[in-house]
């Protein structure tokens, strides 16, 4: 049983500054956690305060139910892989992986029985001899995850781990890592500003700001059903377009007015939702996968409008167009058959379906 | 530990963690100060007490038996054996770094410019006056300058030049002195201007040939403004330790002729521990510290901010 | 490179490289020939102590001879030194407090800056810089008291009172260094450690001691070299021959009133400087490591 529990969860350092701000979070048992967000969030500062490299201001965190507060990082049953692998430059590959092991007394036999199965688990069986020195980048994320299976802990922590590989690498470890933990099913905490990893490897995310939660969910969810506008923002690449706009009530259809004229239908089922917000100051938020080249027009929620492009990037499956509403970059994302050319007229579509409405004052996703 | 545990489901989690935390933290400082204690009582008791010591020691009688305050300093004051000392430090200190640094500087940009796998023998065979401790290889600077069977006079002679009194008159002797200490110090102004001349990168050095900066330019611009602070560095150390020298002066002139090569160290030692005026001896040497003292200062300060530079 | 391109009638091209690989022919020349002059100068004393040493002592009265260079080459002088007098007694009195001051330097410095680098605590930085102007205190200004001090404790003329004193000038300097050389580990490492389970001394015998082994071992080389060509204290506090040290016990053997024996002071004093000779040409990179680490770690 290895739920973490967090509860009100401060860091503050001496000069008052807060670096946590006292988050809640449950985390249950075998699931894939990822902590994510930009830098100076607060979530690396909350990961090594569940490893207990970091003291805990106030609040409290638990461990397979075992407050764990003033209990030092060796009793705490944890294992964690650094973004710099932090391999101990002067031991072998297998002892590396067996220090933790050694420290911990156990018998010779079983070490190497273990340190055998977790390089087995990594493919590593070949490098067991050699020094970290002789290792490639993706080895040696290899032998630091190694290090973390043979201890069998309760938790896996994971600290930006794939940030010092090169994309492609990046790609593979990510894969490698979640088929690791589909084998090992050990709870997992994963901290990265990476939201494409986030996505890719969580169970549910965490979306982390400033010290505080903004959302957890599964990724999808998150994508789907942000709560606030940095949420939306975060996640997805290219990010969400938000476009300052009015709610009008028109003929019993709500419409949203954009600058430059363009007036979009909210779609029928979403009328009760947004009926007390006629007549107010919105934000219009539009994923650029939902801002196309003009199609599928005669499908009741896509609406249809004509931007003039500034920049065209082809993709190859996909071109992104970036033009401007008012001032507001937006982004679009159109078939490369599309003719799509800076300066000309491009007609789009908007899937309204889509479409999300914010508070422009407290950023809520409405 | 396991008090946190059990108390924190009841009370809040805030009052008994605080404590134990605090514990463990005072534990680490423990910790920490046994690691450190036998540094520190190595400090106080043999460079801190030893010091004060000194200030007590200069306020005694030559006897040690009586109190005299100011007397000893005053007593130097009056004597033109401790301003020619002061003297001989100054000259012997100031020209001596500056002739080291210059040719450290010459040394270390020629060595710098040889291809990488000659540079380590050449390197190796420079610093060889620097390995050989000075108290050894002075006796052979002290054969070399003997009066009657110098191989310098020879040579000289050789070529039709008069032999030189080396150790025999104060000029002489000074001079003397002087290049025993460049010849030993400038080896180590090499190899710390040769680390400082690695550390810049060569892409500046291309940024300011495609600038159409010249080798002088190069020089001025980039080198110097990279090098300035590991050249102050050096400087003000080896202005130190050899203001404070000691083995170079005792071994070839003790002082003479004349007491016109004595330094601080080597006139402390002959008052002090010679002549057996342990307190005048002990007055000597503090005349040192104030002078020493603003040296480390900059130094200090020469080491702070390069350490900010390389972080 | 601008005067000779000015006269250039050939293709700019070849003319150019032409030039350029000249030029820098003749800098290179030039700068062979400055080396070499400083060389010979440096050179100059050892070579000369190993010419003397290998000469008789009728050799070296014989004013008609070539200083520079030995006619009858004999290894009389090192026969003599190791076969009568205290020479080998001095050395092995080196070898002695050269010996102890390493280990006592090492252990003290050691624990005190993996303390320093690593454990935050009240007046951490106080002591750290004032570890390092403690390493600026010359041992020139304390000799004096220092000789009333080891009277005081009865060691005087005791071989003993120089392994109580030499770490004062060895500990500021190392622990200086090795601070500097331990804060270079990264930190995750002592984290993974302290995750691992180990313990502060663990953290210190089996990560920071093995990593930082270069940075440890130019201090040990730094604390041998001072250790044994300390001088100073040896001839101020040592009087007896049989408790003498090397770079003392030369001149104080084989000097007698005036007569100088100086192939044996030549042949003594190259047997004298061979030790730190050696550990230089044989761990030069970690001799200049330590040597310049002063001013760039820490």
């Amino acid at each position: 049983m290895a739920q973490v529990t967090l509860r009100k969860v401060v860091k503050a350092y001496d000069g008052g500054v807060q670096a946590v701000k006292g988050i809640d979070l449950d985390i249950a048992d075998h699931e894939f956690v990822v902590l994510v967000g930009p830098s100076g969030c607060g979530k690396s500062t909350t990961l090594r305060m569940i490893a207990g490299l970091e003291e805990i201001s106030d609040g409290e965190i638990a461990i397979g139910g075992r407050v764990v507060n003033d209990v030092p990082p060796r009793d705490r049953d944890i294992a964690m892989v650094f973004q710099n692998y932090a391999l101990y430059p002067h031991m072998t590959v297998f002892d590396n992986m067996a220090f933790g092991l050694m420290l911990r007394k156990f018998d010779k036999a079983e070490i190497k029985r273990r340190v055998d199965n977790a390089a087995r688990i990594l493919e590593i069986g070949p490098l067991l001899e050699r020094k970290p020195k002789a290792l490639s980048g993706g080895q040696r994320q290899r032998v630091a995850m190694g290090r973390a299976i043979v201890r069998d802990p309760k938790v896996f922590l994971f600290d930006e781990p794939l940030s010092n590989l090169d994309a492609k690498l990046r790609v593979q470890m990510r894969t490698e890592i979640k088929k690791v933990h589909q084998t090992v099913r050990t709870t997992t905490i994963y901290v990265t500003h990476d939201q494409v990893e986030a996505m890719t490897l969580a169970d549910r995310v965490v979306v982390m700001n400033g010290g505080i939660i903004e959302q957890v969910g599964p990724p999808q969810e998150l994508y789907h059903n942000p709560k606030t506008r940095f949420v939306a923002g975060f996640i997805g690449s290219p990010a969400m377009n938000f476009i300052p706009g009015r709610l009008e009530n028109g003929a019993g259809a709500l419409r949203i007015h954009l600058p430059g004229d363009i007036v979009l239908p909210v779609p029928a089922e979403r009328t009760d939702r947004y009926k007390a917000l006629a007549g107010r100051e919105i934000l219009f938020g539009i994923r650029p996968e939902h801002l196309t080249e003009a199609k599928n027009l005669d499908r009741p929620h896509v609406a249809p409008m004509t931007a003039t492009p500034e920049v065209t990037e082809p993709m190859g499956m996909e071109t992104l167009v970036h033009f401007k509403i008012q001032g507001a970059e937006i982004c679009g994302r159109v078939d490369p058959g599309a003719s799509a050319h800076p300066g000309r007229p491009l007609p789009m579509a908007v899937d309204m379906s889509n479409m999300h409405i914010l508070d422009p004052q407290s950023g809520r996703v409405l | 530990m396991s008090q946190g545990t059990l108390s924190s489901p009841v009370a809040p989690a805030v009052v008994s963690p605080q404590s134990t935390l605090r514990r463990l933290a005072r534990r680490n400082s423990t910790v920490a100060f046994l690691l450190t204690l036998p540094l520190i009582l190595l400090v106080l008791g043999l460079v801190v007490y030893p010091f004060f010591y000194a200030l007590y020691l200069a306020t005694l009688n030559k006897r040690m038996t009586r109190f005299i305050g100011w007397d000893n300093f005053t007593f130097l004051f009056g004597r033109q054996t401790f301003w020619d000392v002061v003297f001989q430090s100054v000259l012997f200190a100031v020209s001596a770094v500056v002739l080291k640094a210059l040719i450290g500087f010459i040394l270390a940009h020629v060595l710098h410019a040889l291809p990488a796998k000659g540079q380590r023998k050449w390197r190796g065979m420079l610093l060889v006056p620097w390995v050989i401790p000075p108290a050894i290889s002075t006796l052979a600077w002290w054969w070399l300058f003997d009066p009657s069977y110098s191989a310098f006079n020879w040579a000289l002679m050789g070529i039709g030049v008069d032999p030189v009194p080396w150790l025999g008159t104060s000029g002489w002797a000074r001079f003397s002195v002087i290049l025993v200490n460049v010849w030993y110090g400038s080896p180590f102004f090499m190899i710390m201007y040769l680390a400082a001349l690695k550390s810049v990168p060569d892409q500046l050095y291309e940024a300011a040939a495609i600038d159409g900066a010249t080798g002088w330019q190069k020089l001025r611009f980039v080198t110097f403004p990279m090098m300035r602070n590991i050249i102050s560095i050096t400087v003000l150390f080896s202005l130190i330790v050899t203001f404070a020298n000691f083995d170079i002066v005792r071994i070839l002139t003790n002082g003479g002729p004349l007491d016109s090569t004595h330094v601080f160290a080597t006139y402390a030692f002959q008052v002090g521990i010679q002549s057996g005026d342990i307190p005048l001896g002990a007055t000597i040497s503090l005349f040192m510290f104030p002078l020493l003292a603003v040296f480390a200062i900059f130094i200090l300060r020469g080491v702070n901010r390069r350490n900010k530079e390389m972080a | 490179m601008s005067a000779t391109a000015a006269t250039s009638t050939y293709t700019p091209v070849e003319r150019k490289q032409g030039s350029l690989k000249r030029e820098r022919r003749w800098a290179m020349i030039g700068a062979y020939i400055a080396l070499a002059v400083f060389v010979v100068f440096f050179m100059m004393p050892p070579f000369h102590m190993l010419m003397t040493s290998l000469k008789s002592s009728g050799e070296i009265a014989d004013l008609s001879g070539n200083p520079w260079l030995v006619s009858a080459p004999t290894l009389q002088n090192y026969w003599e030194l190791m076969t009568e007098g205290n020479y080998l007694i001095h050395f092995r009195n080196s070898i002695i407090v050269t010996a102890c001051t390493v280990a006592i330097t090492m252990v003290i410095s050691t624990l005190a800056a993996f303390a320093l680098a690593r454990m935050k605590f009240w007046g951490s930085t106080t002591l750290a810089t004032g570890v390092f102007l403690t390493y600026l205190v010359p041992e020139t200004l304390l000799f004096i008291p220092m000789f009333q001090i080891i009277g005081g404790l009865g060691l005087y003329n005791n071989l003993w009172a120089m392994v109580l004193i030499f770490p004062t000038m060895t500990v500021p300097f190392c622990t200086w260094i090795m601070i500097g050389y331990f804060a270079s580990i990264p930190k995750e490492l002592d984290e993974a450690a302290l995750i691992d389970g180990a313990g502060h001394l663990q953290m210190l015998w089996k990560i920071f001691i093995p990593v930082a082994l270069p940075g440890i071992l130019a201090a040990m080389i730094f604390a041998f070299t001072v250790s044994w060509a300390a001088f100073i204290y040896p001839i101020a506090f040592l009087v007896s021959s049989d408790q003498m040290v090397l770079t003392v016990g030369i001149v104080s053997d084989l000097i007698r009133a005036d007569t100088f024996q100086w192939g044996k002071i030549m042949a003594g004093a190259l047997m004298a400087a061979l030790p730190p000779l050696l550990v230089y040409a044989f761990l030069m990179d970690y001799y200049i490591a330590g040597l310049t680490a002063g001013a760039t770690k820490g």
